[in-house]
């Protein structure tokens, strides 16, 4: 077994895992976040993303023993003191989801590319979604969805003086 | 007062959860002392089964039980299959693999232990001793007599042979000016739901209760089937599709691993979860399409058609599951497209492959038979070298209403406006603009090509006479004693949105707010059966159902709004009743009460003759209350309905796609994509822009990317993400949408359904479009997917030769 020390959400964990452990298991069923979700097991469809450290991850394709020390903020996390993150309401308002299963990976893949380039174009977002397959919407509702956020977190750093 | 939501885009109530990572979906479930099962899947796609040794596996610390066929052949009753076709053979679909195992994917057996990582390792420690042998893989070939037989006792792979159509094809075809031939196929498509498929079996051996959890779009019909093979009382089988993470008809099913959880959890006593892989769910969840057709195609030189035939090859892969066989009945009905065609004739030879089964996958058969045609219309245009729009328009029917419109394929559509969305999609697109700028762009030699398509479907399914089990569709409304207002549906939805679209029907009626209703679906123990989410029928049958029984519950709140309020007759508006009993009988109205210290200008109430109202809500607390009802009356204020639709819907629309080819690459671009769709009704068009975005975005994978591919051996070598190209957010254009409004007469809403639009209407127009701009080099059809490495092999090969 492995020790692991990790925060995740603001809380710290120390936890015996097995050394193959996935990361998104650990979240999943050792913490109970299930808000994470596994779509295709070869990191190639987004849905387990998470943010390790202050970098968007799959959480399918790294081990929790690999995640020792690391701060992990997971779709639980993101919504701060109860209101919505500018990116969840960004989603609800233009219709970024439907089935959701997709939902909070792409959202944490969002708040990654909103984080790196706060006014991206449509072609940026699409390129930046790339790792996150969504089968329902189309993608057109999540452009629109990622655009908006972009709007709101550039409102909100303005009046926050940032 | 409530404001009115119908036709408004507002924001789902669904949402909220989904955003934040906290909704259920079946592997967030956690139930205490859950055993975990993992299944062992054939390696080959045919084989003869020697042996199996499971001894080092049971042994495995943490193993708990390991079954084989064998174990349970007699105690699990056979998968079920819906549909019958006259003559149609029907295979022993067991649970489990027992003498042979007929494709890549098939369950040999299944191991419960401790917990996932243990039953993953049992695994590997079963030893299966096969003997190879040669695999059915082309749907064509399999008919050869010569082909190896999968199933021994039926003689051949054939596994029905159905003629469909009226009119005299020989006649028709003999009487036109040309006859267009060609081969056309629809590979297998995977449905790829992001959600894989999952279960959660719960026994409880002293109340004799099981409880499944599995991410279905039919809850219902499912714990029937799955009652009827284990053995147990159907009410004594609780079913519950939690949150369920998409479909596309991959889950309008019973699969084998359903029956095994429930299974299990019976024999261990303690709850047992499975959870699909991706690459279990490639190779074992049903697949869609996959046919090999020969289209003739007959018409005048004026372009009118004189008949239409479709031979087809159709893969069922080796087993039946629920709907199998009869998916190609449906593209034998819809084979007239939005055209006047006097005669038209299907002739399907299905045989079974060494492959997943095939069934419903978005559109289900449809998509087929509006590829074929459309494809049959650019062919014929093509011939004819006329503009495809002008070919389409001469053989639309007029307009039509009150289920007017009858095909050769049997079908009496229920209404229609073809011209609308055909004008509206070519203003939109600026058509005539358009093929100027090509001719241009042509003459530089960039390759452009515009594709049309004017499609037509068919939805809401649909009258029980023309389905397997049950074509209706049942809801309850109930209004509490504290006044919210809780709808069962037995639509159950898996990301449509019906706990919104669903609330704005009953807001509207009952005229309260969105937010003090809640929709209930999924769970057996809490709904009145009902029959599922599939075949765009969700709001067409399933909201109908609700509308109706909103009529129905009104009538009884009226009845004792009339009994509170000392009248004979009350008017409902706003969620309030007030007594209309003198405006009805034309008696003198009183003069309005104007409230003391207000203008006689300003705002007056209502004429109400006792000066009473009372809301529906307050009707809802005396319901329950029941001191002061009718003595004829029962307590309670709630009703269900059962709504039977007496044909289906036929939404229809144009899509336009304009696509530009890189000849150094092969890649197509998209320059734009228009589509007008009408879909009757809109109850909130921000869901209805969702379905068609999507649905567009499944065709342009059909059309450019996916492709389920078997080698020669039944070796599934897309077996992953990797291998089968989903369309990603970059692969996508942005579509400008817009919509005509025909309402369908076969509901009172005029709802006609749009879960299948975009995944029926999008296909024909991408390929038309790339074949567009393939036609200098001479082509006339490119067959799905065209990948860039076709084009680049047409271009260079061209260039190479001038």
């Amino acid at each position: 077994m492995a020790k692991i020390n990790i925060t995740v959400n603001g809380t710290t964990h120390q936890s015996d895992v097995e050394p193959r452990m996935l990361l998104v298991h650990y979240l999943r069923d050792v913490l109970g976040l299930t808000g994470t979700h596994v779509g295709c097991e070869t990191s190639l469809c987004g849905a387990c993303t998470v943010m390790v450290d202050g970098q968007a991850v799959k959480s399918c394709t790294m081990l929790a023993a690999q995640a020792d020390g690391s701060t992990v903020t997971t779709i639980e996390g993101l919504a701060a003191s109860g209101t919505l993150h500018p990116v969840q309401q960004a989603f609800w308002e233009h219709h970024g989801l439907q089935c959701g299963y997709c939902t909070p990976g792409m959202i944490m893949a969002t708040a990654q590319i909103l984080q790196r380039n706060p006014d991206p174009s449509e072609e940026e977002i699409r390129h930046g979604l790339e790792g996150n397959i969504c089968r329902c919407t189309g993608y057109q509702h999540i452009v629109q969805a990622v655009r908006c956020a972009a709007k709101k977190m550039q409102t909100k750093s303005v009046a926050s003086g940032r | 007062m409530a404001e009115k939501t119908v036709g408004k885009p507002i924001k789902r109530t669904e949402d909220p959860r989904l955003i934040q990572g906290l909704a259920h979906y079946v592997d967030d479930i956690k139930l205490p002392d859950t055993l975990h099962a993992v299944f062992l899947r054939s390696i080959y796609a045919h084989a003869r089964i020697k042996s199996i040794d499971v001894t080092t596996a049971q042994k495995l610390p943490g193993v708990v039980a390991v079954y084989t066929g064998k174990d349970i052949a007699q105690k699990i009753g056979p998968v079920p299959c819906g549909a019958a076709i006259p003559e149609m053979k029907v295979p022993d679909h067991r649970v489990l693999a027992t003498t042979k195992v007929y494709w890549v994917g098939h369950p040999v057996a299944m191991v419960v232990a401790e917990n996932k990582y243990t039953a993953r390792d049992a695994i590997d420690l079963i030893e299966v001793d096969y003997d190879e042998l040669p695999a059915v893989v082309d749907e064509e070939k399999a008919a050869d007599p010569k082909s190896p037989v999968i199933h021994e006792k039926f003689g051949s792979n054939i596994a029905y042979k159905l003629t469909a159509g009226e009119g005299d094809i020989e006649a028709a075809l003999k009487a036109a000016d040309k006859v267009v031939k060609h081969k056309i196929l629809h590979r297998r498509l995977a449905p790829i739901a992001m959600e894989p498929r999952g279960v959660l079996a719960r026994y409880y051996p002293g109340e004799q209760e099981l409880t499944l959890w599995t991410s279905t779009q039919i809850p219902h019909l499912c714990r029937t089937q799955v009652a009827l093979m284990l053995g147990i009382p159907e009410n004594k089988l609780r079913l519950i599709a939690p949150e369920v993470g998409g479909g596309f008809g991959s889950k309008l099913n019973v699969y084998a691993e359903e029956a095994m959880l429930g299974y299990a959890s019976m024999q261990t006593g303690r709850p047992v979860k499975w959870i699909e892989g991706r690459r279990e769910n490639m190779q074992a969840t049903i697949h869609g399409r996959g046919q090999t057709g020969y289209i003739e195609i007959g018409c005048k030189r004026d372009g009118t058609i004189t008949g239409f035939r479709y031979n087809v090859f159709a893969d069922m892969g080796s087993y039946f599951q629920l709907l199998t066989p009869a998916i190609p009945t449906l593209t034998g009905l819809m084979l007239s497209g939005c055209y006047k065609i006097p005669a038209i004739q299907m002739n399907v030879t299905a045989t079974f492959t060494n492959k997943m089964s095939t069934d419903a996958y978005r559109g289900a058969g449809r998509p087929e038979a509006t590829y074929v045609i459309e494809r049959a219309m650019d062919l014929v245009a093509a011939e004819l070298r006329m503009d495809p729009v002008e070919l389409r328009r001469k053989n639309f029917p007029a307009p039509f209403d009150n289920n007017s419109f009858k095909t050769a394929t049997g079908l009496f559509y229920d209404s229609g406006n073809y011209q609308a969305a055909l004008d509206k999609a070519l203003k939109m697109a600026d058509y005539n603009r358009l093929r100027e700028d090509q001719r241009k762009a042509r003459s530089e030699g960039r390759l452009i090509g515009i594709g049309v398509s004017t499609y037509v479907e068919i939805c809401a399914m649909g009258p029980s006479s023309a389905m397997p089990a049950g074509g209706w569709e049942s809801a309850t409304v109930r209004i509490e004693p504290t006044g919210k207002v809780t709808i069962l549906t037995g639509a159950s939805p898996h990301g449509q949105g019906e706990e919104t679209s669903f609330a704005q029907i009953a807001a509207d009626q009952l005229g309260v707010e969105v937010n003090d209703l809640t929709v209930i679906h999924g769970d057996t123990a809490v709904v009145q059966y009902g029959i599922g989410t599939f075949g765009s029928r969700g709001t067409a049958v399933g909201g109908t159902a609700v509308y109706l029984a909103l009529q129905k519950l009104k009538e009884k709140a009226g009845k004792l709004a009339a009994h509170l309020l000392e009248c004979e007759n009350v008017s409902f508006s706003d969620g309030k009743f007030c007594p209309a009993a003198a405006k009805a009988k034309g008696a003198s109205v009183p003069e309005p009460v104007v409230p003391v210290g207000q203008a006689p200008g300003g705002s007056l109430p209502e004429p109400n003759p006792s000066g009473k109202q009372i809301s529906i809500q307050e009707i809802a607390l005396a319901a329950h209350l029941a001191k002061n009802i009718p003595p004829d009356m029962e307590p309670g204020l709630s009703a269900t309905t059962f709504f039977e639709p007496k044909n289906f819907t036929f939404p229809f629309g144009t899509h336009i796609a304009v696509v530009e080819i890189d000849p150094e690459t092969g890649q197509v671009h998209f320059q734009r994509y228009i589509a007008v769709d009408d879909c009757g009704r809109q109850i909130n068009p921000l869901l209805v822009h969702g379905q068609i975005h999507g649905g567009i975005v499944q065709s342009l994978g059909q059309a450019l990317y996916e492709e389920v591919v078997y080698d020669d051996q039944g070796q599934l070598t897309t077996g992953t993400l990797m291998d089968y190209a989903v369309p990603r957010a970059a692969h996508v254009p942005w579509f400008e949408l817009d919509s005509t409004e025909t309402l369908s007469p076969v509901n009172p809403m005029g709802v006609k359904g749009v879960g299948e639009a975009g995944s029926i209407g999008a296909t024909p127009a991408i390929v038309a479009a790339v074949v567009d701009a393939m036609s200098p080099f001479g082509i006339r059809h490119l067959d799905m997917p065209i990948k860039p490495e076709n084009l680049w092999r047409i271009i260079n090969k061209k260039a190479g030769a001038a």
